[in-house]
Formats: structure tokens, sequence, C-alpha cells
């Protein structure tokens, strides 16, 4: 998903916040889209009712079809059964074109071209849906910067103070002396073996949904240098 | 750095030097003063001290000589850990490079950059690091107050002599007798908390007491975790848990300690055991320095974990308000490493990162039922922000609950390890 040009992305483009996360888009921005696009047949907002469509707070990690006192389409039920969930891509996909997503859906809407703006407005909606803080699981409200582009972290490949701060993550769950129970040990590997387990999460053959997240956010040059970094510890 | 340029100025060297070499001005080393050994506290006293290798000195200033954690504390209550596995000492951190003192912070004097101590001492310092965790707001909960009515009803959510209290009570609940607890409205430290206690509570009274009945108060409509905890109650426990949320009462409950009531939407019920978990906010020495706002917790730059108030002054774990990293141990000492890595960048003008963030709670659901929940967190210009989140699902095999649940026993293990030493 693109973001729209909001200020924030003209610094982030500029270099002026480092590491920094995509924001999903422009919410102010997003605001107008839903008048203009939405606000016809939904509400949305803590006290908002069913109207032609049903009510849009809580949208996020709500199953397709799923609010109780609210008559779908057939095919959104289905979906919704299926498992289809509301994340910030299937809504994405959803709005874009809804009949190529659920094909017999109820709501006659042709589809929102733009996707500067259907970005704006997953990033209004998104103000209305769980927050992380108190539900850790709910959808997340940034876009994760990709590691293997992040131009910062290609500038700092293979510098062990990197490699070492990013170790001090991996040291919450395992331990530095190497013990093992219930977490492995992951110092003296091989530094071969240590890059083929993190790609292998890192691509998500390997199961684990913790290390998948963490090698994940981590970029070639990054796992290297842990692997170098853990293999020296004894 | 305001009060460094004005001696820069009196003595008449360029300020600039300052920022070259800051380590050698004034021959004496930069002092970084760290209230609360905690979570945050001892995580990021720890790094700071080995990572700058002497050049700064640590200082760490705790209330209690020996900390007990929370995080598996309702663990000890379902009867699977002892109540000395949570409790950690600070002796190790001498031979990390920390000055440990047993002690109340009780001001900080933002503009002079001291800190007084309850003993009478002042310590100065170059850069405050806050994590002194939470404190109690006093009339969330109508009837309860935390210095009145804390030995009747206890809160256990500061671990401790509380916890050890409530463990006790629901030991000695007569037969089939009611247990209550007064779930803390958002935000609170720890989110699955009070649920996984509701699921170690039910444990032991399937054991001890199987007639029993617990009722738990919700100001909330939704808690994390929530299909998990309520499917694993319904597995283990049948129809012993009764969840109440606001659509039935659950957000206007009063207590009445004196006669061991709860009145839930004005009507009294007699409870055998009542836990009180109220509302909260940072802990007060963060208000004292007025680093906190209206709401009570402390904004902080999510890159950084500085204050939004004072650029000398960093605030960390559950007093800081950062975004949306859960209040967790987890969340504290990935936020003290990011701190830390700050810090010393300004203090020794070692190199600083893009700061990574990241949480996982685990909960336990009886004996080898474990689930789990985390995600992984950018800054963005605004906050800290979710980028990516997962968490276990309905219906998963026994062999990776026992697994997860293992795990949780690993991270214990590492994560006091990464504190304490
Ligand atoms: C029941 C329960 C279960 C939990 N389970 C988990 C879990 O499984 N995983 C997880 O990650 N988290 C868990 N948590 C949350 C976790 O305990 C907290 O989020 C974490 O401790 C926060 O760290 P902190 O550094 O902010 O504060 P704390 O760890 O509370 O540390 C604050 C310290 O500061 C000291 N202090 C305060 N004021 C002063 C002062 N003025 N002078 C001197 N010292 C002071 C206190 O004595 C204390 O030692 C749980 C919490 C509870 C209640």
């Amino acid at each position: 998903m693109r973001k729209g040009r909001s200020l924030f992305g003209l610094l982030f483009a500029l270099g002026a916040f480092p590491g920094a996360a995509e924001e999903i888009g422009d919410a102010d921005h997003g605001g107008g889209v839903f008048n203009k696009e939405c606000a016809a047949c939904h509400r949305i907002g803590p006290e908002a009712q069913h109207r032609v469509g049903p009510r849009l707070t809580g949208i996020f990690g709500r199953r397709a079809g799923s609010e109780e006192d609210f008559s779908y389409s057939k095919s959104m039920a289905r979906m919704g059964a299926d498992g289809l969930t509301w994340t910030l891509e299937t809504l994405d996909a959803y709005i874009a074109n809804p009949k190529a997503l659920v094909s017999g859906t109820k709501m006659n809407y042709r589809g929102l071209a733009s996707d500067a703006d259907r970005a704006d407005l997953m990033a209004f909606l998104r103000e209305f849906s769980d927050e992380p803080q108190n539900i850790p699981e709910a959808e997340p409200t940034a876009l994760k910067t990709n590691p293997d582009l992040s131009p910062e972290v290609l500038a700092i490949k293979g510098d062990p103070a990197y490699g070492e701060y990013l170790a001090s993550e991996c040291q919450t769950c395992h331990q530095a002396d190497g013990s093992d129970q219930g977490i492995p040990s992951i110092i003296a590997w091989p530094p071969e073996d240590f890059v083929i387990a993190m790609h292998a999460y890192k691509q998500k053959l390997r199961p684990h949904p913790v290390m998948q997240m963490m090698a994940g956010r981590l970029n070639e040059e990054e796992i290297a240098a842990l692997a170098a970094y853990f293999a020296t510890l004894e | 750095m305001k009060l460094n340029r004005r001696l820069f100025l009196g003595t008449g060297i360029a300020a600039s030097a300052l920022l070259t070499a800051p380590t050698v001005w004034g021959q004496a080393k930069p002092k970084v003063v760290v209230i609360g050994g905690g979570a945050g506290g001892a995580t990021a006293a720890r790094y700071l001290a080995k990572d700058s290798q002497g050049a700064l000195e640590v200082t760490l200033v705790e209330a209690n000589p020996i900390y007990t954690t929370c995080f598996f504390s309702n663990l000890y209550l379902g009867g699977f850990r002892e109540f000395e596995s949570l409790q950690h000492g600070y002796d190790k951190m001498a031979g990390a490079g920390v000055t440990v003192i047993n002690d109340i912070a009780t001001a900080v004097d933002r503009a002079a950059k001291t800190v007084t101590l309850a003993g009478g001492q002042v310590l100065p310092y170059d850069r405050l690091v806050l994590s002194p965790g939470i404190d109690f707001k006093d009339g969330s909960v109508p009837g309860w107050s935390v210095d009145t009515h804390a030995e009747i009803m206890p809160h256990a959510y500061k671990a401790g002599p509380q916890t050890q209290l409530l463990k006790k009570m629901v030991e000695e609940m007569p037969e089939g007798g009611t247990f209550a607890m007064v779930a803390p409205p958002n935000p609170y430290r720890c989110p699955p908390g009070p649920y996984e206690r509701i699921s170690m509570i039910a444990h032991v009274l399937k054991g001890k007491n199987p007639t029993a009945k617990i009722l738990v108060l919700d100001p909330k409509d939704k808690f994390s975790k929530q299909a998990l905890f309520e499917d694993g109650w319904q597995r283990h426990y049948g129809t012993m848990v009764e969840w109440i949320g606001p659509d039935f009462g659950g957000g206007a409950v009063e207590v009445r300690p004196d006669t061991m009531e709860v009145v839930i939407d004005g009507e009294a019920t007699k409870v055998d055991c009542c836990n009180v978990i109220p509302g909260q906010m940072a802990g007060k020495i963060a208000a004292l320095a007025g680093v906190t706002d209206d709401s009570g917790w402390a904004p902080v730059d999510p890159a950084t974990m500085k204050s939004k108030m004072d650029e000398n002054v960093w605030v960390l774990g559950d007093s800081s308000a950062q975004g949306d990293m859960p209040k967790s141990g987890f969340s504290a000492n990935s936020q003290a490493k990011v701190a830390s890595m700050t810090i010393r960048g300004e203090l020794t003008g070692s190199k600083t990162f893009p700061a990574k963030y990241s949480n996982t709670c685990w909960s336990l659901l009886a004996p080898d039922d474990g689930v789990k929940v985390g995600a992984s967190y950018e800054s963005t210009p605004e906050k800290i922000a979710s980028v990516e989140s997962f968490v276990s699902e309905v219906g998963e095999d026994a062999a990776l609950r026992k697994a997860t649940y293992e795990e949780s026993l690993g991270w214990y293990a590492g994560i006091t390890a990464d504190m304490f030493g």
C-alpha cells in the first residue's frame, strides 16, 4: 500500500527521521475521502449505528460479515465464514474493487482507484479500531520499513557496534551465557547455520511467530552481523 | 544542555567543544542517575554502565533492596512458582559498574539537575532516567482507597506482600465461595495480566474448592487475547468464571470493604475474596519531576524515549506515554536499550542507530496451556507505532501450547538475567 504525500512522508523521504516507520496515510485527508465516498451509507465513531451499510467502528480485526445486528449479503457472510478478516491489506483490496473480492456484495460502490486516497482513508478508518497499547494483537497503525531497502541501515553494515545493539534485542529471551530452557541457545553457532536459520524464519519456512517477526525486520547484512557477533560469544 | 552551556560561557570555553569531547569536560565523568530499579530502570542502568565501559558514572536509586517481578506473579498465585523465584537482588549491578543506592527519590530539580533522596542525599546528574512504574489513581473504584483498603481487598498489582496476601485469601475462601476481580480501565500495566490471573485462580479453586465462583467485573468491553482466555476458561474451568462487561454493569462497580460486598449496577453481592485493580498513572516521582501531562503519564519522543518536557530526562516503561506499546516488562526492557544507546550517544559520542522495539506477552491458561501475543514497533514522528503483530490461535494443539509455556519459562530466565545480571 502506498501512502499519501503527507508532510511527515516528505520529511521521512528526506531522511529527517532515520529508521522511522511510514504512516499508513494522511488521516485528516482520509476523513475528507470518507465524507465524500462513504458517509452516504456508513457511520463511524463511538456512537455510530448501522445505516444502509454497517457501522465501521472497530472494523480492523473483525471477521467479514460478523456484526450481529446487520443483514449482510450471502456472499459477504460466506467470505467471513471462510475466514476473511478485515486488515489494512484486505480492506484496501475490497475498497479498490469491491466485487473483485466479494462477488455478490450488496455494497453498490464502483471502487476507489487512487492508491493515495485509499491509503489516507485507511489511516482515517484505523483511528476508530482497537488501540495496540491496550490490545497488542490489534491491527498495526503504521507500515513497517522494508529492511532490505533502508538506506540508513545499509550505511552501517558490518559495524560491530551495530551488531551489538541488534543483539541486545535477542538477549531479552536468549541468554548471553548460552543456557537453554524453553528457548534455545544461540551462541557459538557456526555463522552459516545461524544465517540459514534466520533466513528460514524471514521467509516464514520455520514456523515460530516471534522469530518470523524478529527475522522479518532484519536485512541480510544485519543477519550476517548478528551471526558474526553470536559466533564470538562463549 | 542548557546548564552546560552556561558553565562553558562562564569559563570562556567554546560551547562546541562540549559536543566533540564531552567526556573530558571538567575532568569528571558524565553522571547518569536512574530512578527505579525495575524492568526498565535495571536494564537501562546495566546497559549504560556495561556498554560505556566506565566512561559514565551510573547511579541507580531503588526504594526496595529486593525487586519482586510482577511478571510470573500470577504463576505464583496458581502454584506454578515459588515466591522466592520472583525475587531479584541488585548484587550483580556493582560488577557491571552501577552504583546502587537503596533509598526513595523524593524530588527532582530539573533546573539544577539534581535528585533529592528521602535520606537527604542530593545527586547531581547530566542525564536522568525515570522508570518508576505505576501508581494507583485514587477514587477510580468507588469505596476503595489504596491506603485504607489494600489489606482487605488487595490489588496485588505491585508484586510483593500484596501478592502473598491475595494468594492466602484465595486459599482460605470458604467452600463454594465467591471471588471477585474489579478489572482496571485502559491503559494499565500488562493488558493480559488480569485475565491470566483469573485463569490461575480458577486453576487453584478447581483443585481446592471446585464449587467456588469467579466474577470478573470489567469496565472494558474488550480485552487482549479475549477469545483465547474465554475458550481456555470454558475448556478448563467450565462455568466457574463469569465475565461481566460494561453492558451488564461491569463498568459501574462500587466496593464495600467493611461488609465484603461489591455493588454491581446498584445491586450488592456478598463476596469472599476481592481483588481490586484500580486505574493507573505514572509512578509519583514522574509527576513530581513535572514530566507528566494531563493524562497522568509522561509523554516521550518515540525515537529515543526522551521526555518531551526536558531534553535531559528520559522516561521508560509503564510511566511513559509513547504510543502503541503495551505497558509490560518486555516493553520496558526494550525501551531501556534504546534509551541507553541514545544517552551514551549524547554523553560519550558513541554511535546511535534507528530504534527498534518489540514486545511479547505470554499467558498461562492452565497447566501446559500457554498462549502469547506479540508485536514489533517502529517510531513515527508522532508515536511508537505497531507495525506487525501476532497472537496465538484458538484450537492450537496441546504440544504447541506446552511449547509456548516452556518458552515463557525461558523468556523469564532470559529477561531477568538481562535486567539484573
Ligand atoms: C500481574 C502482573 C503480571 C505481569 N506479567 C507480565 C508478563 O508476563 N510479561 C511482561 O512483560 N510484563 C508483565 N507485567 C508488567 C510488568 O511488570 C511491568 O510492565 C514492568 O514491571 C514495568 O517496568 P517499569 O520499569 O516501568 O516499572 P517497575 O518494574 O514497576 O519498576 C519500578 C521500580 O521503581 C521503584 N520506584 C518507584 N518510585 C521510586 C522512587 N521515587 N524512588 C526509588 N525507587 C522508586 C519501585 O520500587 C520499582 O522497583 C505484569 C504485571 C502484573 C501486575
